[in-house]
């Protein structure tokens, strides 16, 4: 059930502000969300202060940092820095993005960025969800190829127009940006797939390889697994790959009903 | 050495945090019109029951309908019917695989917003003309 506010243990409470560098030229505010397991307390916000020309133009750049120069116990996943790892997914001024490939500039209000790690999901350490749940939700629409005709001598064929129409979901990177920008996703996250684990479901549904179409269309065919889309449209909006996931979701629905007439 | 239990981890802030956007908003105003709807089909329906039982309790019906508090309730009601009605319409386009880049997505909605605010008072216009 949808629950609108936070459980008390989430609450967020005033943290510290760092030291503003000094004899720097070009500052901006960083407010960014902190928790820690190791002690009792509720998650804060913590403000720092970054010096623009010491520092890169993204904000994982400043992530990096703060985490060097200033505080050394700012927790965040990062990998690739190039927008293909996924690791680097959080909430920046209010939108689910990478934070490798969102420019500081890019972030609302000048002058100040708020960072939060991606919203509705248990937070293991400050900018660090645990996606165990998001993970297993993927695993379970099975996505690798079906087949129940023997396997050809060497490869699966596929027309060129057919492999088109894998363009625009196998770029997917599962940051989960777009899931947990869901609302429908928030309240319904324990029954509802979620717009990532279902464009995987539509990039197998389509791909014309696979022989699963049928078992696969019923696994879906439930009124949370997949009809808690209501089009909200946040997925496509936050999705950092430019991907629709929404547009998949209505697809599969497609599907559901073309294959009942 | 005594075991030293993790805290319960919290749940990251949501609604609190996420900006809002068009598309966001309008389908959070579809759900609370939907809602509308129920309530305002209840004050329908106590009108032709009022309008069943005779002239008495059909002008009070009236009075009330036309008092300023109802004529507020009314307007609502109306803007909640059409707000919907266009809702639906977007959701229909879209039920079709269709309006889903993100310009016209957006466009979509502003204008769900802009043509039921319109409609709405095109149709008050009209009744309040007619009168």
């Amino acid at each position: 059930m949808a629950e609108f506010t936070l459980p008390k243990n989430s609450r967020l409470i005033e943290g510290k502000a760092w030291p503003k560098p000094t004899g720097a030229k070009k500052l901006t505010e960083f407010k960014v969300y902190r928790w820690s397991p190791d002690d009792t307390e509720n998650p804060r916000t913590d403000t720092y202060y970054v010096d623009r020309d010491d520092c890169g133009p993204m904000v994982l750049d400043a992530l990096i940092w703060i985490k060097n120069k200033v505080d050394p116990t700012l927790t965040f996943r990062r990998s690739c820095r190039e927008g293909i790892c996924g690791s680097c997914a959080m909430n920046m001024d209010g939108k689910n993005g990478l934070a490798c490939t969102t420019g500081i500039d890019e972030c609302g209000a000048k002058g100040k960025v708020a960072i939060y790690p991606l919203p509705h999901m248990p937070v293991v350490k400050d900018l660090v969800p645990d996606l165990t749940r998001f993970y297993a939700q993927h695993a379970s629409i099975e996505p690798w190829l079906k087949t129940t005709t023997p396997a050809p001598e060497k490869e699966w064929r596929q027309a060129k127009d057919d492999r088109e129409k894998l363009d625009g979901l196998y770029e997917c990177i599962l940051c989960a940006c777009c899931s947990t920008s869901c609302p429908s996703y928030w309240w319904n996250g324990d029954r509802y797939l979620g717009p990532a684990a279902l464009l995987q479901a539509y990039r197998w549904l389509i791909d014309s390889r696979d022989e699963a179409t049928g078992e696969r269309l019923d696994d879906l065919e439930d009124p949370f697994r997949l009809y808690r889309c209501h089009t909200i449209m946040n997925c496509a909006n936050a999705c950092p790959k430019g991907l629709n996931p929404a547009k998949a979701i209505a697809e599969v629905k497609k599907m559901m009903v073309a294959r009942q007439v | 050495m005594a075991e030293v239990k993790p805290a319960a981890r919290p749940l990251s802030p949501h609604l609190q945090i996420y900006r809002w956007s068009w598309t966001m908003a309008m389908s959070i105003a579809h759900r609370v019109t939907g809602t509308g709807l129920y309530l305002g089909t209840v004050l329908i329906a106590a009108w032709l029951v009022a309008a069943a039982s005779g002239p008495a309790a059909f002008d009070m019906a009236q009075g009330i309908a036309g008092s300023f508090l109802g004529r507020v309730v009314l307007f609502l009601y109306s803007f909640s019917l059409i707000h919907h009605m266009v809702g639906g319409l977007r959701h229909f386009v879209w039920d079709m695989g269709k309006g889903y880049e993100p310009e016209t997505r957006m466009n979509m909605a502003k204008f769900s917003l802009v043509a039921s605010v319109s409609l709405t008072v095109l149709i008050w216009i009209v009744a309040l003309v007619l009168r």
